[in-house]
């Protein structure tokens, strides 16, 4: 089996690479890439994301053609794939971080930014929180509920269909942090920060 | 509900950890991948790096620390010290930190913060500020606390903020290596003038100095170095306490 994470030149990706390896071994191969041909083949997507909703969407078109073969992957041929963080958040129809930006559409929703109660809140969200598991999810396999997850972010994603929703974590309100559709899986948090948690998390992804 | 942080810092000097009282007399506490995985497996909420000398010395042992670190622990790994641009950042975010912190470059130019936050994000932009009491105001200090750019360390503060600055760590230079305590004053004040998290750090030397820091300096993490280091307290000691004085930890 093959797992590909999507390089499309937006943000930091190492600990993403660092963890499926770590998790991998050797059973499964971990391409990093943004050639078409090789997501086309691989058995699972992931699509990491960070900076601003706007930076990645533009990143991602950026790349001929790469918008489409993901499309493909995950909406005509089902295949599974993960978001992570901004990842997920583009699997909205559109954003408002920076200005209006048009998402994937995959879950229909917008991603706006955390209210913060007038300063009451921090923003970003950075740290240490615990989801809260409101559905099954192939992915939270032997996951407790109240787990601890690592965050960082300023914005979330509000689906309109409260079904995909997986997990929240209590943040100002009941952030959506994991959402399942089908053969689409999104968190907001980090796994492949969230310590042995978030690497089972990852486990559960590559053994779908 | 969002846990207050706990992050070990391990200061790096050519590849090795020290750790400095007031910035100089440097004693040798063994070898940053290890130090880190064992923090890592012990709980510590993130890692931190600060290559101490970097500005004046060949850095090029501190990309390979990072990159070596980065595969063995899987909470977050913050480095920063002489970070001087944005090719700075973009190698170490590729040598696999997930953020940067920058000091002196951020008060010599304010363009690399706002850069910086824009290319990569602002959450992996950390602004660290030194700082030193001078009467009833605290300076700004770069160049690992050698020199005094004579800025207000509350506007600073402020105005990273604003340049894109995700976290702000800072450090109270009259009680690094001093083991008194944080200077809650500063931190507070800090605290209460910006939106975004403030790491405290400088002058941890038990327990209930990280406990203050929390309640009364209202940092949402806090730093500390030589009490985990030499084996004065684990990771867990120190959460299981804080934890005990109703203080949200990850347990």
């Amino acid at each position: 089996m093959n797992v590909t994470i999507v390089d499309y030149k937006s943000g930091n990706i190492s600990s993403v690479i660092n963890s499926f390896k770590e998790v991998a071994k050797d059973k499964v191969t971990i391409e990093v890439t943004s050639d078409l041909n090789k997501i086309k083949s691989s058995d699972k997507v992931v699509l990491p994301g960070q900076g601003s909703f706007k930076s990645c969407v533009d990143a991602l078109n950026k790349i001929k053609g790469l918008t489409d073969t993901l499309n493909e992957f995950a909406i005509n041929y089902k295949k599974p794939l993960i978001g992570i963080c901004v990842g997920l958040q583009m699997f909205a129809d559109v954003g408002y971080e920076e200005t209006e930006t048009k998402g994937l559409g995959w879950i229909s929703g917008k991603v706006s930014k955390i209210d913060n109660q007038n300063g009451k809140y921090k923003l970003p969200h950075i740290g240490w929180n615990q989801i809260n598991i409101v559905k099954d999810s192939k992915i939270f396999k032997d996951i407790e509920n109240n787990s601890h997850m690592y965050f960082v972010h300023s914005y979330e994603f509000v689906p309109n269909d409260k079904k995909v929703i997986s997990a929240t974590t209590d943040y100002s309100s009941n952030i959506v942090c994991s959402v399942e559709k089908e053969n689409i899986f999104g968190t907001q948090f980090h796994p492949e920060k969230s310590d042995r948690i978030g690497l089972k998390i990852i486990d559960n992804f590559i053994n779908l | 509900m969002l846990k207050n942080r706990i992050i070990p810092c391990l200061d790096v000097k050519n590849g090795r950890v020290v750790k400095g009282i007031n910035f100089v007399d440097l004693k040798d506490a063994g070898d940053p991948v290890e130090q880190a995985k064992i923090y890592s497996d012990g709980g510590a909420d993130e890692i931190c790096f600060l290559d101490i000398t970097a500005s004046n010395e060949n850095r090029d042992t501190i990309y390979s620390v990072v990159e070596k670190t980065s595969k063995k622990c899987f909470v977050p790994l913050t480095v920063g010290g002489g970070v001087r641009c944005v090719e700075d950042i973009n190698k170490l975010l590729n040598c696999g930190a997930d953020k940067v912190s920058i000091n002196t470059a951020a008060v010599d130019n304010s363009k690399v913060v706002v850069d910086s936050s824009k290319k990569f994000g602002s959450q992996c932009i950390v602004v660290a500020i030194d700082a030193k009491k001078n009467g009833d105001k605290w300076e700004v200090f770069t160049h690992g606390g050698r020199n005094n750019s004579g800025i207000d360390a509350l506007e600073y503060a402020q105005q990273m903020e604003r340049n894109g600055a995700g976290e702000l760590l800072v450090t109270s230079m009259d009680r690094d290596g001093t083991q008194v305590g944080y200077d809650i004053s500063l931190m507070s004040k800090i605290s209460s003038k910006v939106n975004i998290p403030v790491i405290a750090s400088g002058g941890v030397g038990n327990l209930d100095h990280l406990a203050d820091g929390i309640k009364s300096g209202k940092a949402s993490a806090v730093l500390a170095a030589s009490i985990f280091h030499y084996g004065k307290y684990s990771i867990k000691e120190a959460k299981d306490y804080l934890d005990s004085k109703g203080i949200p930890v990850r347990i």
